[in-house]
């Protein structure tokens, strides 16, 4: 089996170029002195459905293929790619990158143990998501949308229903002559309504993925459970009133809401800024910085999972990794550049979005474990505050440690009981100490959906979040309506 | 600078040539009409810190985007291999998507007659042939000028130049061909400060861009530029919540143009997901705001004699005395409103707010007590509804003085009324993107803090 993806991988990436080991030899004869070398073969196929006014108006494909030459010496790394896989542009890519080492000394690449290497723990299959559905059917996943939504309710003016599908093929090889493969599906499926009731209007969407196939939206009333989420979302926005300005006690609920973690913490405990001593968090492994209770770890180890990854863009397998334990910091996550400049080991989070980016220490799945408390009991405990439960997004200074995320669905609570909803509005904090104000922890921990991207640096790639119902005491929001 | 010219002249012709191609294989697999977009170009991104080159990264770039029609139904496709096998399993995959999409009345190519027919140069393409070691120089002298420029500079994220240049291609089976060669330098700087004895640390940037890079503004400049930004916002604090008047500096205030164009987009309209729908004609600025494209300046970031149609730009006014002249749309959205397209078809060229006259000191003084915003992080913007609310920081003024600097801070408001309630726009204008605005002032909105 594991043989079969190596196999898949080297026809795919290698044998059209007419490419071996021994031409690999080749390529990194001329990145003589490297610390680290690494050459990124990626092919990717793309393809996505659109369906608006009833009707499927558009679809594209894409091709897209190449490979990136890495060599770092030091802290210094030099980079090429070509969007050709051929030995000649594998050649005068390396050539380019070794332009960031002036003293060449000779670094032989020891014998490849390619075979052993790739003995990973696949956590997806690596059948093509694209070629496991007939177009008839992919289109028909759309129309069933369109149905769901228009059938959920009289006020649905407009349903903008997308899916895209993923297949990638990557291969690794390094200069220690490891050979890591990869095959990685990921699909999803969005659906955006327009509702219109006395003359208001407003939209809402929804969706969900994964590492996986269609097939998985045709599982269980998926796609009806997407149309009708999306429809009640815009809805309850319809009725929604001013949110009120200021710092208040906010309640968040379980899942995606999470994009918290990503934000306050999860950037600011990456690798790169640590190193560079340029994040809030710098130098403070040991210290507190949540309350008790508090765990929050990055899992790139859920099975089929958007955030997942077999191996990272580095060929390091992906892990659990500890951030924060019982409110104390743990750890950074790394990619091996920045933990070797660390004195650390790779955690497995070196990823980059295609062949012609640099790769850099990123989140996979990040959230934290469950508490103890029923989650109505901390809606309870609250006389009067925000109860978030649908965010939209969030940004993050790493340097001030000032993070932002924005609702999407909230509601007031007033005396300990959740009452009418309030418009979007952007909640601002601060990453190293928002998490000490935690004063309750539900027991009711959720993953998000699966249609999480994170940009970092001009690079996207897909990641997951999750967490259970939370009560931070304190937290400023940016409504429109002075507080009584 | 005469085998540069030659390289040029070949690689046009290898697009065009390809381009041809391209068309007629979509004729070939059944295509009634298709349009294409061919760039290649390349580039070098080198970024230093302290004595260190942090990445020296080599970028060469290409790619097609195909779009076919089978009578009214479409199908698109895309491709970064241009090698024949691929080119030839791109058009089949648009065109294999067209059967399975559905007919679309408002589907096809902009009209023949709009197709541009002059495209003179408009100066755009200025490659540098800079080596990386000049790069490097240039980028660790920027730096070293803003780690040197304060002793509360502690720590860098570092300088950074970039160039590239290329060609893009345009075409489609009106017989519309056109290619445009371009290039984009930029040198930025990014610093980090801290206050002796305070934990909390501060960072800020500054940058330049430009089509020549002779034009680039001047090296010591930009790294003291950043450090005195960074210096600036150090011991920075949080306010209570009130209602303010707010200062949006130029770098920022051009995100409110953003919303405004993003509420009168074609497809905003059509959908009728905008909160300003139905708006030709309706007067939602006060009688001072002035909006322009002009697509034809020489040099600039937004400049093009055609949009991603072929349709020929022209000057055009969109806000003339607060009132909406017409919308922002391609082809496809103009047909759905019963309209004609206004040559925007992949974003505007060149907008600009005029001024109503005052200097940034002059906004200040008529602020007179309020928030001026340097930064904006995160964004709450609903486009049905013009309700908003985002992140910031800045400067809390009074009497017309900057006091001290601000963060953690959220402001809210509605578009529909921080439009109205525009009270100037600065001639202190930002050359450095696509729209061209100075600082906007803007009363009457609400501040989230302590």
């Amino acid at each position: 089996m594991t043989n079969s993806i190596y196999q898949q991988v080297e026809q795919q990436l290698f044998e059209p170029a007419g490419l071996n080991e021994s031409k690999l030899d080749q390529v990194f004869s001329h990145l003589h002195g490297a610390d680290l070398a690494d050459l990124y073969f990626q092919s990717t196929r793309f393809e996505s459905w659109m369906l608006e006014d009833s009707i499927i108006k558009n679809g594209t494909y894409s091709i897209d293929q190449g490979v990136g030459v890495r060599m770092i010496v030091g802290e210094q790394t030099g980079f090429a790619y070509s969007d050709e896989i051929t030995f000649d542009a594998l050649t005068s890519s390396a050539k380019a990158a070794a332009g960031i080492s002036k003293a060449g000394q000779s670094a032989s690449v020891k014998a490849w143990n390619a075979k052993e290497k790739q003995n990973i723990n696949a956590l997806y299959a690596t059948d093509n998501p694209l070629a496991m559905m007939t177009e008839d059917e992919k289109v028909a996943l759309l129309k069933l949308a369109d149905k769901e939504a228009r059938g959920a309710s009289p006020y649905v003016q407009q349903v903008i229903a997308n899916i895209a599908g993923v297949h990638e093929h990557i291969l690794i090889a390094d200069n220690d002559g490891n050979i890591n493969v990869d095959i990685r599906p990921l699909v999803r499926m969005n659906i955006t309504v327009i509702v219109e009731k006395d003359g208001k209007r407003e939209s809402a969407g929804t969706g969900g993925g994964g590492r996986f196939g269609f097939d998985y939206f045709t599982q269980s009333d998926r796609i009806r459970e997407y149309a009708q989420e999306a429809v009640r979302l815009a809805l309850v926005n319809l009725d929604s009133v001013a949110t009120p300005a200021g710092s208040q006690t906010v309640v968040l609920g379980p899942g995606w809401p999470g994009v918290l973690l990503h934000e306050a913490i999860g950037h600011g405990l990456e690798g790169d800024f640590n190193r560079k001593g340029t994040s809030a968090f710098s130098g403070r492994i040991g210290e507190t910085v949540a309350a008790k209770g508090v765990t929050i770890v990055d899992d790139g180890t859920l099975e089929n999972r958007r955030g997942s990854l077999s191996i990272d863009d580095e060929g390091t397998s992906t892990n659990c990794t500890t951030l924060i334990e019982d409110g104390v910091l743990k750890g950074y996550m790394q990619d091996k550049l920045n933990a070797k400049l660390m004195g650390e080991k790779s955690t497995g989070n070196g990823r980059r979005e295609t062949y012609a980016h640099l790769p850099m220490p990123r989140m996979t799945n990040t959230y934290m474990l469950a508490g103890d408390k029923d989650p109505e009991e901390i809606i309870a405990s609250v006389d009067n505050g925000l109860y978030a439960v649908n965010f939209a997004g969030g940004q993050v200074d790493i340097t001030s440690g000032k993070f932002v995320f924005s609702t999407s669905e909230a509601y007031l609570i007033e005396n300990g009981k959740v009452t009418r909803p309030v418009k979007g509005a952007t909640l601002i904090g601060n990453g190293p100490d928002v998490l000490t104000k935690v004063s309750m922890v539900g027991n009711d921990l959720e993953l998000d959906q699966g249609v999480g991207v994170c940009g970092k640096a001009g690079q996207s790639v897909p990641v997951g979040v999750g967490q259970p119902t939370l009560k931070i005491d304190g937290l400023t929001v940016g409504g429109t309506e002075a507080q009584s | 600078m005469n085998t540069d010219n030659n390289e040029l002249i070949k690689t046009e012709l290898e697009l065009r040539e390809l381009s041809e191609k391209v068309l007629k294989l979509a004729k070939k697999y059944g295509a009634s009409d298709a349009e294409l977009s061919i760039n290649r170009g390349t580039g070098l991104n080198v970024e230093t810190r302290g004595d260190i080159v942090d990445k020296l990264e080599y970028n060469r770039d290409q790619g097609l985007g195909l779009s076919i029609y089978m009578g009214q139904n479409t199908g698109s496709a895309s491709t970064a291999d241009l090698s024949e096998q691929a080119i030839d399993d791109t058009v089949r995959a648009a065109c294999n998507i067209a059967k399975f999409t559905e007919e679309d009345k408002y589907a096809g190519l902009a009209d023949a007659d709009l197709m541009a027919t002059d495209i003179s140069d408009l100066d755009l393409y200025h490659p540098w042939d800079v080596s990386a070691e000049e790069a490097i120089d240039i980028a660790k002298s920027c730096e070293a000028a803003a780690r040197n420029y304060d002793k509360r500079i502690i720590n860098s994220d570092g300088a950074s130049i970039s160039t590239y240049s290329g060609l893009s291609l345009t075409a489609n089976t009106h017989g519309f061909t056109a290619v445009v060669p371009s290039s984009r330098h930029s040198l930025s700087c990014s610093v980090i400060g801290q206050e002796p004895g305070d934990d909390g640390m501060q960072r800020d940037y500054w940058y330049s861009t430009s089509r020549i890079n002779n034009e680039l503004e001047d090296v010591v400049a930009v790294g003291e530029k950043a450090a005195h930004r960074t210096v600036q916002r150090l011991n920075a604090q949080q306010i209570s919540t009130r209602q303010s008047a707010i200062l949006y500096s130029p770098e920022v205030a051009r995100s409110i143009i953003g919303h405004f164009t993003g509420a009168i987009a074609g497809g905003a309209q059509y959908r009728k997901s905008t909160f300003l729908l139905d708006s030709i004609d309706k007067k939602v600025f006060p009688d001072f705001i002035h909006l322009h494209e002009q697509p034809h300046i020489q040099q600039a970031f937004g400049s093009g004699y055609f949009d991603k149609e072929g349709v020929a730009t022209r000057n055009r006014d969109i806000v003339v005395d607060g009132v909406i002249q017409n919308y922002i749309m391609g082809s496809y959205s103009a047909r759905q409103l019963g309209l004609q397209t206004t040559a925007n078809s992949g974003g505007t060229h060149n907008l600009t707010l005029d001024s109503t006259g005052q200097s940034f000191e002059e906004l200040l003084k008529q602020l007179d007590t309020g928030f001026y915003i340097t930064e904006l992080i995160g964004s709450s913007v609903n486009g049905l509804t013009g309700d908003y609310s985002r992140g910031a920081a800045g400067f809390w003024v009074e009497k017309g003085e900057i006091q001290f600097p601000v963060e953690e801070l959220t402001i809210a408001g509605n578009l529909i009324e921080m439009f109205k309630n525009i009270v100037a726009v600065g001639n202190d204008v930002d050359l450095r993107g696509g729209t061209r605005t100075g600082s906007i002032l803007i009363e009457g909105m609400m501040i989230a803090g302590l």
